[in-house]
């Protein structure tokens, strides 16, 4: 009993981390109609941001919120930069953007901070908090850190007038310039906000993957999964997707198929997903009229 | 004599290669309602959205003395037009609250805001029974009245309305011309009405061009439009 607890609260805390990624997701899905595929190496290229500053003897907060500012900015530069000139070509073209975009971040990481693993610092004490069994005072943390930044993401988005603009402006571009949202600008901040959440995602998992160009990869699947169970338009729905990813994940691991074979599940509910219920438990069923 | 708000001169205007407007001049006078008639494929919405630069134009557009041809849509709201367009163009998923609320985007006064949310409520009072209701999930009357007060919330100079009694019930449709009136004259919103509903715009507005496949063919005060032979029977079906 104790160990299948722990199972649930290590699904719970992983799970925050893909619900924050599929969130990212689902936040540039619901403006332009496109998965981002480099989701992942921008958080990947953040969390080396994060390291390189806490070995350069900053202290870990200050690391933090450093380390989303640039992930904020990098966002902001490259949807600017390198997807704005192609917003309005073929989906093709764009995919193939946002493949050559995860291959350009995965390979300067390798080649700036090489291949080998590092070990990326948790801010949380080593000891178990309160004294609990159940749980490592990392996954509390980490539970935590995602429960905040879930909170002031919905905060934003409910009751600021810039939040409000960026949901018109992802819902009705034509409409939302006819009240004056500059909904290019309204673009670039949703791509920075969705770099600065992954950020997050990335420093919170790395204590737990370890540090190297590929940490993200399965981390990713896991979010498209999260993503597609959720509903791909539902930003409620990626983030309770990601708590049943994590906690599927873990249980499954742990008691039916083994660790070996863990990801698996990601590809398994994204093509039970598509199959029998592609609008996810939350999405939009679109039906269009021939 | 009276004030231009609004003068264009020489406008061409299309959708790609297609060209729509072939040189339309028109001027519309400050605090008057002016309407655009025209049949179907004409160029009406293509002239609104030519004016709040939903389109690409070559020629020349002045709002109260400035040149706005170049200037991008969101840059024209700012000098005080507000287009309520074709389709209402409401936010469905965001409630009627919220909707209102980004018609004030550009304004930094938020005590008037906050009032002008109240005077729209007492125009539209069934806006008020729904104002935490997704748009969305509004009937076709009350979503274009929710386009309008969204537009209004704007403060508008001039107001581009495009074909407000599209699919709406005799009724409504008299609710929405009679608010069209009073906004005009109490809050002295200069319009430029799109109509399908020739009889009505005509009765509502002071002045009246007439569009024919992107061409000015017509034009002059309502009244004197109403008696045209021609106008008779193409357009009042007498």
């Amino acid at each position: 009993m104790e160990t299948f607890i722990h199972q649930v609260v290590a699904g719970i805390a992983a799970g925050g981390v893909y619900a924050s990624l599929a969130l990212a997701l689902v936040m540039i899905y619901q403006s332009t109609h496109h998965i981002n595929f480099a989701q992942g190496e921008i958080a990947m290229f953040a969390t080396y941001m994060a390291w390189t500053l806490i070995n350069a003897g900053v202290s870990y907060w200050l690391a933090f919120v450093c380390t989303i500012l640039l992930s904020f900015s990098l966002g902001v530069l490259i949807q600017r930069i390198i997807i704005r000139p192609v917003e309005n070509a073929p989906v093709l073209n764009i995919v193939v953007v946002f493949i050559g975009l995860l291959v350009i971040l995965n390979s300067i990481a390798g080649w700036v901070f090489t291949y080998t693993i590092k070990a990326f610092p948790s801010p949380f004490p080593k000891e178990q908090p309160f004294g609990l069994f159940f749980i490592s005072s990392h996954e509390l943390g980490s539970i935590g850190v995602t429960m905040v930044l879930l909170l002031l993401l919905y905060s934003f988005f409910k009751f600021t007038p810039l939040g409000l603009a960026m949901r018109a402006a992802a819902q009705n571009p034509d409409s939302s310039r006819l009240v004056g949202i500059r909904v290019g600008w309204m673009l670039a901040l949703g791509w920075g906000l969705a770099a600065a959440i992954g950020s997050v995602a990335g420093m919170m998992i790395a204590p737990v993957v370890f540090l190297e160009p590929n940490m993200m990869s399965g981390i990713l699947l896991y979010a498209f999964a999260a993503a597609l169970v959720g509903g791909i338009d539902s930003p409620g729905g990626a983030v309770l997707g990601g708590f049943i990813v994590g906690i599927l994940e873990n249980i499954l691991g742990a008691y039916v198929i083994g660790t070996e074979l863990k990801l698996s599940v990601a590809l398994v509910l994204i093509i039970v997903v598509l199959t029998i219920k592609p609008a996810g438990l939350f999405g939009k069923v679109i039906v269009s009229r021939v | 004599m009276s004030r231009m708000l609004l003068e264009v001169k020489d406008l061409f205007a299309g959708y790609g290669a297609t060209e729509v407007l072939h040189g339309l001049s028109m001027q519309i006078e400050e605090g008057s309602i002016t309407t655009l008639l025209g049949a179907n494929g004409a160029g009406k919405t293509t002239t609104l959205r030519a004016l709040s630069k939903m389109i690409k134009v070559r020629g020349q557009i002045l709002f109260d003395g400035q040149a706005i041809e170049g200037k991008a849509t969101e840059d024209i709201v700012r000098l005080g037009v507000a287009h309520v367009p074709d389709g209402r163009g409401t936010f469905g998923s965001l409630s009627t609250e919220e909707n209102l609320q980004l018609g004030s985007y550009t304004r930094k006064d938020k005590h008037e805001v906050a009032l002008d949310q109240e005077k729209m409520y007492s125009y539209f009072p069934r806006l008020k029974e729904r104002r935490n209701q997704q748009a969305g999930t509004l009937s076709g009357g009350e979503q274009q009245m929710l386009a309008i007060a969204r537009a209004l919330m704007l403060r508008p100079r001039l107001l581009l309305l495009d074909e407000p009694s599209f699919g709406l019930a005799p009724l409504i449709v008299r609710e929405i011309f009679d608010i069209m009136q009073t906004i005009n004259q109490r809050d002295k919103v200069t319009i430029l009405l799109v109509e399908q509903n020739a009889a009505m715009a005509l009765d509502l507005a002071n002045y009246a061009y007439l569009l024919e496949t992107g061409k000015l063919v017509l034009s002059g005060l309502s009244k004197d439009l109403k008696q045209d032979e021609a106008v008779r029977r193409s357009y009042l079906g007498h």
